[in-house]
């Protein structure tokens, strides 16, 4: 490797010219004037210069080793306790510490190579990608000798059989994966909700009178019995939870088919979206919108929720509700179609 | 060989060091061979760097959150030291994260390390992106390693948002439930797929620890590897440099590996590490105490992915209502379709473009020598457009904190950006092009008639005029070396037949090259030092513009 | 340390919240401050016993303030809902916030420098107390940020993390409306809101959030107001977007201010 640079005119000519394409190139162009002269530094002028940035970058170094002792220090001197302030402490002491023990070197490093290595730059010659005639002429006889040796081309019946293995050997690697989990089933289709589950409220799982939702209130509702659960209390979860509001029994339009899954104006709701499934949770009192903050679907309440707005199609499931014999609010049925996203085989 | 070692006594430790690794490993011939190696220096050079330091950062500071984090979804009561998550039900895994931040001292400061990192991964691996494309480094001989950098930022997407949803709090619950929902949304599989990812149905006990998995395991191993054959292929083509003098195709300037640039860069890694220490020590970064453990009922405002996925939410929020189809007793979720497809194109445009653009010019030579963006104002306005294409939908996925920022409609906000998606592209594709050829006559000005110094003198006859100072011979080959590149025509082939490709390549070489500035030749160059009184003189039109016809439309 | 001890309040916060907070406290100051001085005043009125002085009191300051849009009998206009029920509660949300008297229109009503002194915001609440029963104003015990901030945590994620963020940073609603952001915000207005459900935002009701529910969220609120963040300095708690710019423009900003040091050739 030589500091010398390259006349401008090119120093190998390639052995194989490529197609410019559409690349026109001027009879005249003007020519590459080569190099530029080297720019001499201070620190190569100066021995002042050059000593300064020495005890500068040893400066860094010194500031490292500082910095990486006061990280030991810290992490011993700023504990955990109760209080989250030390947990902030021994956050920001102990990072600060790491940051200038690497930062210190980092710094020095670099202010050393541009201060005090050689900064006249270099030129090297490339070698095209594509090998020499003689290389590639080698190559293809390689190839052509293991072909021959292995009478891969010749005995079409290995050949074949060969590709018909290999394209069957990684079916296996797939089809373990089927434990993975069930068959979806009907599971997508049905929720905790049944003939008679009384309403209750999310978490505590107390049940819900009719005379406790007040117009302009909104409950958040999950299955009496949900917080029972020994298993899959989550599932279960992500599938029934539901949203209560009552309305103004003016401001309800009712398909005549729902016309008794409300009760006294208050109505019941899926709340998770028909677009991915995010919990549609934010009620507006005077609007009656309900709007999904993850990818803001809105949806009109006093409409049976029809999507009114933003990236859904389907209206959130209706829960038809009544009330029991002691006032509770209570579900009729399951929800008359799977809630929350959409599916291939809804 | 052997004998020109075997006196290594007198160098003390570091040449016994060196003469027994050399008689092992060779350590002498591939300190030959790349030891003094030369690399270009650039600042632009330096973000893939960036990249690979957070790499290794991520690495390191995630082998140490291993050590604690426990991946699995056994709900258990908390009874570490945070308030008010005393006494709640959780899963272990959100219960060991926050043990890992309140009670593991430096355990908060590697959970910010790593988060902060992967943030700047896939930020850094995207701008390095934008800087090959828009040099135009990813030519010939470097299509391949542009798709394996694509191939990277899309593992880093998927090494980022798995790892986003391990702590199983309410934030990354409800990112999984996001994905559950598209995944449900695809045709025929979709329920079947949902139900092998997450064990049944959502969220299930499994999903955490089988993204753990793939989190600790195979995605970074995968991105390992695609770093190795990244920076292999680097090796073989030697780095790019910037048009310059004495900078061609057939060489390489810079400095030499040792001892310049392993100072320079690796004192870089420190840097970069030392940064992301200082910010991670400063900075709280996915506080998931304040989120709660994961419960499907609740949800918080703001509920966003990092910023890497946030294309993709942008892109789900801004398709139009009501898409969804149900046809034959089957459901199509074009709501949701539309999006992935969206998606999915943007990144096969992105990968292909190079074999695209190389088609089109037709050019088979190898390309070393970068191009400066103004020189090619086709490409640099596509990249534009691509850009703004891409920074809309990553929008999309703040319309709502952009809507309570500004004080402006949500709805409002959506509807502007479902527009500026498509006009947005188009409007940047056309300014970055007018600018391009702009800053090129500008180019022409300068080289032809010296740059202007704002003196002006009167001359004898009493005419005014400004002194030019004209260019050393140094900074004029900056601004005249490039390639210039003419449109075609459909030619017939040996059949006589002009085919289809024929006729779109010919059309997409008129899109590409009809406006066009050629560089200045040396004749061009005497002429104008000739003419040097008429310095104020408008160029010549028929070499600043080979427009053929302006096409309004 | 000491440093640290010393200003918890101000490292938590980014330069914008920080802006955000001091406006909001700059528009509190008034109100607030007369709200805790009158404290005890107020829960020996919220057994309903209001003089006969504060109410005539009260009456004189609704038909000089408020009648012109909410009738002269608090019935309603087309420009203001009725007020008969709303209860005393709702007055002193609505006034001690400075979002009433309302101003020009917007989306939605937004809280303002107080008009009125704490008094007077009294006596409104004396007079419209006695159109018809309506929610009273806590007590200091009923909002003490002493109740269970575990559950307080829970419920505010499921009954109002949707809306206000999970740490109460606000959020977006539709057609320009949002909820506002809780830091800062006295416990009992808190309470107050919960209870009447000021303009878009739902009722929760006694049968819904019962009082001990309202105090838990108070105290979850408060315990995360009043502890310092314990990763550093919090970007106002909006999450991952703002993480991601953050990334984007301070962390690789610096990164390539240091690349263009570093590939600068030195003097």
């Amino acid at each position: 490797m030589s500091d010398k640079s390259i006349a401008s005119t090119g120093s190998h000519e390639p052995e194989h010219e490529y197609s410019a394409g559409l690349a026109t190139i001027a009879a005249d162009a003007v020519v590459d004037p080569g190099m530029e002269p080297h720019r001499v530094r201070m620190t190569d002028k100066s021995k002042k210069h050059e000593k300064a940035a020495a005890r500068q970058v040893a400066a860094f170094f010194f500031a490292s080793i500082f910095g990486s002792a006061f990280a030991i220090y810290a992490y011993f001197a700023f504990p955990l306790t109760e209080d989250l302030g030390t947990v902030r402490n021994n956050t920001l002491w102990l990072g600060l510490g790491i940051a200038l023990g690497l930062l210190g070197i980092g710094i020095g490093a670099v202010h050393w190579a541009k201060t005090l290595m050689p900064d006249a730059e270099v030129s090297e010659e490339r070698h095209m990608a594509r090998g020499s005639e003689e290389v590639r002429a080698r190559a293809i006889e390689i190839v052509r000798l293991a072909d021959s040796e292995s009478g891969f081309s010749r005995r079409k019946l290995i050949r074949r059989s060969l590709y018909g293995a290999l394209a069957l050997f990684p079916l296996p690697a797939i089809m373990i994966f089927g434990d993975l989990g069930p068959n979806p089933g009907d599971s997508l289709r049905h929720t905790m909700w049944k003939k008679g589950t009384r309403l209750a409220k999310d978490p505590s799982g107390l049940p819900i009178k009719a005379s406790d939702v007040t117009l302009g209130s909104v409950f958040h509702v999950i299955p009496e019995g949900l917080s029972e659960l020994e298993h899959h209390k989550l599932e279960e979860k992500a599938k029934a939870a539901v949203l209560l509001v009552r309305l103004d029994p003016a401001d309800l339009k009712e398909s005549d088919e729902r016309k008794d899954w409300s009760y006294d104006g208050i109505v019941a709701y899926s709340k998770i979206c028909t677009h991915v499934g995010c919990p549609v949770a934010l009620y507006e009192q005077h609007t009656h919108h309900l709007l999904c903050p993850c990818h803001q679907s809105t949806f009109d309440v006093t409409d049976e929720c029809k999507v009114v707005f933003g990236p859904a199609s389907r209206p959130l499931p209706q829960l038809p509700i009544t009330v029991d014999a002691e006032g509770y609010l209570i579900a009729q049925s399951d929800f008359t179609e799977p809630v929350g996203p959409s599916f291939w085989e809804r | 060989m052997s004998n020109a070692v075997s006196a290594p006594k007198k160098g003390g430790f570091l040449a016994g060091t060196a003469n027994y690794l050399d008689e092992r490993v060779g350590v002498a011939g591939i300190l030959k061979e790349f030891g003094r190696k030369v690399f270009p220096d650039h600042w632009s050079f330096m973000l893939g760097e960036v990249a690979l330091y957070s790499f290794l950062v991520l690495l390191l500071s995630g082998t140490f959150l291993t050590f604690f984090f426990q991946p699995s979804m056994e709900p258990v009561i908390y009874e570490g030291v945070y308030g008010p998550l005393k006494g709640a039900e959780m899963s272990i895994a959100y219960a060991s994260t926050l043990d890992i931040s309140f009670e593991v001292r430096g355990g908060l400061l590697m959970r910010q390390v790593h988060h902060w990192s992967a943030l700047l991964f896939v930020a850094a691996a995207g701008l390095h992106m934008l800087r090959v494309f828009f040099t135009g480094a990813f030519r010939k001989p470097r299509e391949i390693n542009w798709l394996v950098g694509v191939v990277l930022f899309v593992l880093g997407m998927g090494g980022g948002f798995t790892g986003y949803s391990l702590p199983d709090d309410l934030l990354s619950g409800n990112g999984l439930r996001i994905i559950d929902g598209m995944i449900k949304g695809v045709p025929v599989v979709g329920a079947y797929i949902s139900s092998l990812l997450f064990g049944g149905e959502f969220p299930g006990e499994a999903i955490v620890a089988r993204l753990y998995g793939l989190h600790i395991l195979l995605i970074p191993a995968l991105i390992l590897i695609f770093i190795v054959i990244h920076l292999f292929m680097v090796v073989i083509h030697k780095h790019t440099h910037y048009s310059g003098p004495g900078r061609k195709d057939s060489n390489v300037v810079g400095y030499p590996l040792m001892p310049v640039y392993v100072a320079k860069a690796g004192g870089f890694f420190f840097i970069v590490f030392g940064v992301i220490a200082l910010i991670a020590a400063t900075f709280t970064i996915n506080p998931v105490w304040n989120y709660g453990g994961y419960d499907p009922s609740p949800v918080s405002a703001g509920t966003q992915p990092d910023w890497y996925i946030g294309w993709a939410d942008g892109a789900l929020r801004l398709a139009p209502s009501h898409l969804e189809v149900t046809a034959g007793g089957v459901t199509w979720s074009w709501n949701i379709l539309l999006p992935i497809i969206v998606l999915v194109i943007f990144l096969a445009l992105v990968a292909l473009y190079p074999f695209i653009e190389a088609w089109v010019t037709g050019d088979k030579r190898e390309h070393h020598v970068l191009d400066r963006p103004r020189n090619a104002p086709t490409r640099t306005a596509i990249g534009a457009a691509g850009v703004t294409f891409y920074a809309v939908l990553w929008a999309g996925a703040a319309t709502d904190l952009i809507a309570t920022n500004f004080k402006l409609s949500l709805n409002q906000v959506l509807t502007s950006m479902q527009i500026l998606l498509i006009l947005g592209p188009i409007f940047a594709y056309i300014v970055t092009k007018r600018t391009c050829l702009s800053l090129q006559r500008k180019d022409r000005e300068i080289v032809l008639h010296g740059r202007e110094t704002g003196r002006i003198v009167r001359l004898p006859h009493g005419e005014y005029v400004e002194i030019h100072e004209p260019l050393d011979e140094f900074e004029q080959w900056k601004l005249v070396d490039f390639v210039d590149y003419a449109p075609t025509l459909a030619r017939p082939n040996s059949k006589g037949k002009i085919t289809v490709a024929a006729r779109m390549r010919s059309a997409l070489s008129r899109f590409y090259f009809e406006d066009r500035i050629a560089p200045v030749t040396q004749g061009e160059l005497d002429a104008a030092h000739h003419d040097h009184a008429a310095v104020e003189s408008a160029p010549k039109k028929a070499v600043t513009s080979k427009k053929a016809t302006p096409k309004k439309k | 340390m000491a440093f640290m001890k010393k200003t918890p309040k101000a490292n938590r916060r980014s330069p914008f919240a920080a802006i955000l907070v001091m406006a909001a406290a700059l528009a509190l100051t008034g109100g607030g401050y007369a709200a805790v001085t009158a404290t005890a005043e107020e829960a020996a009125s919220n057994s309903s016993v209001y003089t006969a002085a504060q109410i005539e009191e009260g009456k004189k300051l609704f038909l000089a303030n408020c009648a012109s849009c909410h009738g002269s009998n608090a019935e309603g206009t087309s420009a203001a809902p009725t007020l008969i029920g709303v209860g005393a509660a709702s007055v002193e949300f609505q006034v001690a916030t400075g979002r009433m008297p309302g101003q020009a229109s917007g989306p939605q009503l937004e809280k303002k420098p107080v008009q009125f002194t704490e008094e007077q915001i009294t006596a409104m609440a004396a007079y419209v107390s006695t159109l018809a029963p309506g929610p009273a104003v806590p007590t200091d015990e009923m909002v003490a940020a002493d109740g269970d901030s575990t559950r307080g945590g829970e419920l505010f994620r499921i009954n109002c993390a949707m809306c206000h963020n999970a740490v109460g940073a606000g959020g977006a609603l539709t057609e320009g409306k949002f909820a506002p952001a809780l830091k800062g915000v006295e416990s009992r207005h808190i309470y107050e809101a919960m209870l009447t459900g000021p303009q878009n935002m739902p009722v929760f009701n006694d049968a819904n959030l019962t009082p001990e529910d309202k105090k838990d969220i108070i105290t979850y609120l408060k315990y995360v107001e009043s502890n310092p963040s314990a990763g550093g300095y919090e970007l106002a708690n909006l999450g991952p977007v703002v993480e991601g710019l953050f990334a984007w423009v301070f962390i690789l900003g610096l990164i390539i201010a240091i690349t263009i040091w570093l590939g600068a050739k030195s003097n």
